[in-house]
Order: structure tokens, then C-alpha cells, then sequence
């Protein structure tokens, strides 16, 4: 283990939503192995019986009262779209033409 | 009272109660120094000097009227840009939400402005706070006060660099891994990471939402304090936020007291490895501590050996979450593919990340969606939540034999701009001594303890306490503060080199 491809960066980028250029893939593929390589490290620690922790605050069921309350005008959330028509978000196609 | 920038924050309020001063002196003060210095610091990535002066100007009216008004009422403040600030730009360093105008505030946002504390603008920082350097930031790096030459800390070197060129008397940082700490730390000022759920996140663009915490940035420990306090405290709207009251950090501040308090030291985190001058300043306050009469302790956080591993784990993992909302959909850039005809929105997405995201965000990003992959997500993830179960186990057990834990908080002096750009990981290992707090909720400050003999630059302090324990901070840190203080016969900043102002 700890060792990272040029093939699964790109897959993994792929998974990411993030396009890589050819260029992008040789820089990153290098550096991503290295840094895999060194956080791998975490396997050299036996903690069979250690829970995980998820998060610092020992916090569950963190509610709100169920009530409407001011939220952004439609104006507003649309106000930073890349497009908007009739009051919706704009956005490309989702489904293939054929 | 002849000289505005040089004020602290308290001096500073106490003028304004006194009508000594207005709020639009001390905020056009700030406004002329940022434009006399701002060219070469680059701290700001955007200046709202219309919003600040008027909103000194209600002030000033409020006060000519006989109101009585907040302690920080007037004074200027200089906020991150990874802070959604209703109405100004904020872009968190990234090209992916660059001329995005928030249309809510954060609520520490929402706190300063009833605290009456004109808004300077928005500082510079690493993309979405991934970095050490601000180097990452896609607007170009901020400089450092103490030489131009060199980083500024990161990811909030901005705000530090603001603070430690008397651009602002005050700025809010954010902390994930030590943005606020390091910076302040290579600037020769003061920063605080709360516990974790001590200032709301509500309003904060999330990079690892378990790790993030805001804090203030400042140039003594008691503006720290004061502005701790102003932000602190719960928020309905961030589920996370501690339903208590905040920990009495101005009087433990004032109070600064170290009588009988036990200080440990940690083995793994004593300084070995780190500068010489680091090193030699690090030890001197040891023996300051010692001599106002606390007892130095050496405990062992065994675990803490694996913290830098465990955290490049958890917050790609986090990040790579948290940074697909960036999808070129409801808000910020959105580019399509070179030489596509009618490209789908995944098309579209992939190439707006592609165009909108920088080299290190791609990278953690990267990291993080393989750490969580399939196959994968038990080694990694998995592995390193343990490891983070352990260093809170190490934390737990130090803070029983003693009241409070120091340390270096950086590894180096500031180093100089380019010289890690492009090793990640010798980047990354600036952050050795201030992840562990961040891993286990623990809250942190980095205070000047004096320059490296070496280069002459500013070296930090780092003192934590338990959970909920801030006021500790404060007192061992306004302790220690006065104290090197007096040696120095005046403030660390009296040291820097004076900028050049150009108008």
C-alpha cells in the first residue's frame, strides 16, 4: 500500500469532478504519492481497539425548533448564479442527447 | 495621543469612550495606512472604505448622543476572506468564487457590526485556508511586515500581516491546522485558536468543518481577550457552538498570573529538530515562566508523532466534502470545456473545477476523495479518526498533570517566498505543533517571545489549555507577555523595520 498511479490519480480526479490536463496529471501524480507515502503512517499505530473520532465535541441530536424563520429572498439566492431564467438556476444539460 | 496605528485595540477603545478620539480618525488612520503600505504587504484582497467610515461615522454620532456602546465601539477591524460578509466581496483566495457578494453575514460578522467595529475589508489567505505561506492564494501572496522577502504565515497571513503592519489594530482569523497561530507567529503578533465550538462557524466557507475554528488576531495578548470575547459565545445556527457562557479571558488576561500553575512541556514537541534561534527563545521563556513562579513539567504525548500523518488524512478528507458544493451551479465561476458544442453540467463542472480550483486545493482535494474511496477508506480515514482518538487521550492525560501546555509554535522563522512552493510536504511540516490542538478541540494561542538570533525574526510561543479552559490561555500568556516586555523595555513590534510608505 501507499503508493499512488498516474492511473488512479486520474481516476480519482475523475471522481472528483476536477479535469485534469495531461501536464496537471505528471505534477500532481508525483507529489500525491509522496504525501500518500507519508500519511500511510497512521497504519504503523495498532489500534484494533481504539474508537474512531469523528469529531471534538461529545455532541448528539442537536436540534431546532421546527418553525419557519426569515431565510434569503429568491432574489438574493439567485443574485451569484452563473445563469438564472424565471426566478430558477440555469444550468447546463444533464442528460445525453442520444 | 499622537500616533493612531501604533495604538492597541484597549488603548485605543478607552479613547474613543474618553472622546479623545473619533472613530472616523482612528478608522481614516487605518485607511491612509493601508493605502501608504498595502501595495508592498498586499494583505487585502479587498478595501471597503466607504463601509468602514460610515459606519465610524454612525458611531461617532451614537456617541456624541450620549449612548452608551460596546467596549470595542469604533474600532477598526480587518476579517478574513473566508468570512461571508453580507454586501463585500469574498472569495476565500480562490478564483472559483472570485466577485461572489455574500448575501448573509457570518455571525461573528453580524457581532462585530453591533459591537459598532467598521469592517477595514477582507484579507488575503491560501485558497480556501490550504497552506502555510499564503502562497496559494490565487490574487498572489501577502509579504511579510518584518521583511518583504518572506511569508507571512498561512493561511490567514493576511490578517496577520494586516495587524503586524498597523493596517488594523485587529483581525479575525480562522484556525483548521494553525492559520492563525503560525502566522502570527512568524509576524512577531498574537493569535488565538478557541476551543473548538467557542466561536460560531456559522458564515465561515468550511474547510474541515470537525478541525475549523475562528479566532482574533492581534498585537497583545489583551486585544486578543477583548475580541475572544466579542465573537465568542453560542449560536443557534451552528449545531457545533458550545451552549455556555464564554471563559473569562479579558480578566484572566488582565489578572495575568502564573504563581504555582503547573506548565508542561511535551517530549515530542519540545523543539528538537526545530531552528537554533526558535529553539534558544523557547527555552528562555521556559525559564521566565519558571522564575514568576510556575513549575515546569515534562509530559509525553507518544501519539502526537502521528498527528501531522492523522491530519492529512481527516482534513482532505473533510475538505474534498466540503468543496463539492463548488460545482459551477447555483454561484461562482462556470466555464465549459474547450472545444465542446452544448457540454453536460458534469462537463461543465469537471472544467470550472478544473479552471477554478489551484494546484494545492486540487491536491487535497484529490487526496481526500481517495482517502474516503472505496477500498481505501479503512487504512486512511479510518486509521487516522483512531490516531485522532489516541492524541485526545494524550491531551486528556497531560491536562491532568498539568494546568496548561507550551510549546514553539512554529518549527522555523518566516522563510523566505517560493522556497517550498513546490514541496507540499516541507510545507506541511510547518504545522507540527499546532494540529494537534485543532485534532483534539483543545484551544491554542501564539504569543512573540523575541527574534531568532540567527535572521532577527520573530519566533512564537504556543500555550494550550483544556476544552472550555480559554481563559488559561490568557492568563499564562498576559503573564508571559509582560514579563518579556519589560526585558525588552517595549513591545516586540517596536523592532520591525519601518515600512516604506508610498502615496
Amino acid at each position: 500500500m501507499s503508493s499512488l498511479s498516474r492511473d488512479e490519480v486520474a481516476h480519482v480526479a475523475m471522481l472528483a469532478r476536477i479535469q485534469l490536463s495531461d501536464e496537471e496529471l505528471d505534477k500532481l501524480a508525483g507529489q500525491l504519492d509522496q504525501i500518500v507515502g507519508y500519511v500511510g503512517q497512521v497504519n504503523e499505530i495498532a489500534a484494533d481497539d481504539v474508537p474512531p473520532m469523528s469529531h471534538p465535541l461529545p455532541l448528539v441530536n442537536v436540534t431546532r425548533p421546527d418553525e419557519v424563520r426569515p431565510s434569503l429572498t429568491q432574489e438574493q439566492a439567485l443574485a451569484n448564479a452563473p445563469a438564472s431564467d424565471l426566478g430558477r438556476f440555469e444550468v447546463p444539460r444533464i442528460l445525453d442527447e442520444d | 495621543m499622537t500616533d493612531i496605528i501604533h495604538t492597541s485595540a484597549a488603548d485605543l477603545a478607552d479613547a474613543l469612550a474618553a472622546k479623545q478620539l473619533s472613530s472616523v480618525e482612528v478608522t481614516q488612520a487605518h485607511l491612509d495606512r493601508i493605502a501608504a503600505v498595502d501595495g508592498a504587504v498586499h494583505a487585502f484582497l479587498h478595501v471597503d472604505a466607504e463601509g468602514a467610515l460610515a459606519t465610524a461615522r454612525a458611531i461617532d454620532d451614537r456617541r456624541a448622543a450620549g449612548e452608551t456602546l460596546p467596549a470595542l465601539a469604533g474600532v477598526p477591524i480587518a476579517v478574513k476572506d473566508v468570512v461571508a460578509t453580507q454586501g463585500l466581496p469574498t472569495t476565500a483566495g480562490s478564483k472559483i468564487l472570485q466577485g461572489w457578494i455574500p448575501p448573509y453575514d457570518a455571525t461573528l460578522v453580524t457581532r462585530l457590526k453591533a459591537a459598532g467595529m467598521p469592517i477595514l475589508g477582507k484579507t488575503n489567505m491560501d485558497e480556501f485556508a490550504m497552506g502555510s505561506s499564503t502562497e496559494h492564494s490565487a490574487y498572489g501572496p501577502t509579504h511579510n511586515p518584518w521583511d518583504l522577502e518572506r511569508i507571512p504565515g498561512g493561511s490567514g497571513g493576511g490578517s496577520s500581516a494586516a495587524v503586524a503592519a498597523f493596517e488594523a489594530p485587529l483581525a479575525i482569523g480562522t484556525d483548521t491546522g494553525g492559520s492563525i497561530r503560525q502566522p502570527a507567529a512568524v509576524t512577531g503578533t498574537v493569535g488565538t485558536k478557541p476551543t473548538y465550538g467557542g466561536v460560531s462557524r456559522f458564515g465561515l466557507i468550511a474547510l474541515a468543518s470537525s478541525l475549523d475554528q475562528a479566532g482574533p488576531c492581534t498585537r497583545s495578548v489583551l486585544d486578543a481577550a477583548l475580541l475572544h470575547e466579542l465573537i465568542g459565545g453560542h449560536d443557534p445556527m451552528d449545531s457545533t457552538s458550545i451552549d455556555a457562557p464564554v471563559p473569562p479571558v479579558v480578566e484572566a488576561a488582565r489578572r495575568g498570573d502564573v504563581k504555582g500553575l503547573r506548565v508542561g512541556v511535551i517530549t515530542e514537541v519540545s523543539g528538537k529538530g526545530f531552528q537554533a534561534g526558535v529553539r534558544a527563545r523557547f527555552t528562555e521563556s521556559l525559564d521566565l515562566l519558571a522564575e514568576l513562579g510556575a513549575e515546569i513539567v515534562e509530559v509525553s504525548c507518544p501519539s502526537f508523532e502521528k498527528g501531522l500523518a492523522a491530519y492529512y488524512l481527516i482534513l482532505p478528507s473533510e475538505a474534498s466534502s466540503n468543496l463539492a458544493k463548488f460545482d459551477a451551479m447555483r454561484y461562482g465561476l462556470r466555464v465549459g470545456p474547450e472545444g465542446v458544442v452544448a457540454p453536460s453540467a458534469e462537463q461543465v463542472m469537471a472544467a470550472t473545477r478544473d479552471a477554478g480550483f489551484g494546484d494545492e486545493v486540487k491536491r487535497r482535494i484529490i487526496l481526500g476523495t481517495y482517502a474516503l474511496s472505496s477500498g481505501y477508506y479503512d487504512a486512511y480515514y479510518g486509521q487516522a479518526q483512531k490516531v485522532r482518538t489516541l492524541i485526545a487521550r494524550d491531551f486528556a492525560a497531560a491536562f491532568e498533570q498539568v494546568d496548561v501546555l507550551v510549546t514553539p509554535t512554529a518549527p522555523t522563522t518566516a522563510f523566505k517566498l517560493g522556497e517550498k512552493l513546490d514541496d507540499p510536504m516541507a510545507m506541511y511540516l510547518n504545522d507540527v505543533a499546532t494540529i494537534p490542538a485543532n485534532l483534539a478541540g483543545v484551544p491554542g494561542i501564539s504569543i512573540p517571545n523575541g527574534l531568532a538570533d540567527e535572521d532577527g525574526l520573530p519566533s512564537g510561543l504556543q500555550i494550550l489549555a483544556p476544552a472550555t479552559r480559554d481563559e488559561r490561555l490568557y492568563q499564562v500568556g498576559g503573564a508571559l507577555e509582560r514579563a518579556l516586555e519589560a526585558q525588552w523595555g517595549a513591545p516586540l513590534w517596536t523592532k520591525a523595520p519601518r515600512l516604506e510608505e508610498s502615496r
